[in-house]
């Protein structure tokens, strides 16, 4: 099972990775920030699979739910934030 | 023979995981973006978290149920956090003037 474990996380990392691309070149904020969050929820899949990994469970389960619990926080805070913002781009497109 | 149920519930997770960031790096508009990453990243977060939780009862002890039944507890709350942090997203969106896509306009 541990190899299975180790070829699940590494396809999780691939997809992580394919969602950073919407983080990096997305055209608004907003894009961007959906990409973080698309990262976030697999994260937390992935620690508790770190933990099966490492056998140490019990510990990074409260990594997970932390980690979980920061990024919904981050954001709605962002997200409150981003749309005071009369512009969501980030050049100036010219008006 | 939990090992099998285990094993397709990642399975099943990953190839959910796969649709929505395939979505999310190819639809055409930031509405239309948001939608793989609301309903996939969930769907796909119950199936392996679910899993993890089935395997972590392999061997019944007092440590074992009580990792299980925090792993339960990470998936009520990603339940509860994910739709509404898209929810958040979309309306930031709409209140800072984002106009929708439609057919026959350049992809953003």
């Amino acid at each position: 099972m541990d190899g299975f474990f180790l070829t699940t996380a590494l396809i999780l990392i691939g997809l992580m990775l394919m969602t950073l691309y919407r983080a990096i070149v997305g055209p608004t904020v907003l894009d961007r920030l959906l990409g973080v969050n698309g990262i976030g929820s697999k994260t937390v899949v992935l620690l508790v699979i770190a933990g099966h990994l490492f056998h140490r469970e019990e510990m990074f389960v409260d990594i997970a739910l932390a980690y979980g619990m920061l990024n919904f926080i981050a954001v709605i805070a962002s997200a409150k934030f981003f749309q005071k913002r009369k512009g969501l781009h980030q050049e100036p497109q010219g008006q | 023979m939990l090992d099998i149920i285990v094993v397709t519930l990642l399975v099943l997770g990953l190839i959910v995981f796969f649709g929505g960031s395939l979505g999310i790096v190819r639809f055409p508009d930031f509405y239309s973006r948001l939608h793989p990453a609301g309903k996939m990243d969930t769907l796909a977060s119950l199936f392996m978290l679910g899993g993890l939780a089935l395997y972590e009862l392999n061997d019944i002890s007092s440590t074992s149920v009580l990792t299980a039944l925090k792993i339960m507890l990470i998936l009520v709350f990603v339940f509860i956090a994910s739709p509404t942090a898209t929810h958040a997203i979309v309306d930031a969106g709409f209140r800072a003037g984002q106009k929708p896509w439609t057919q026959g306009q350049p992809r953003r």
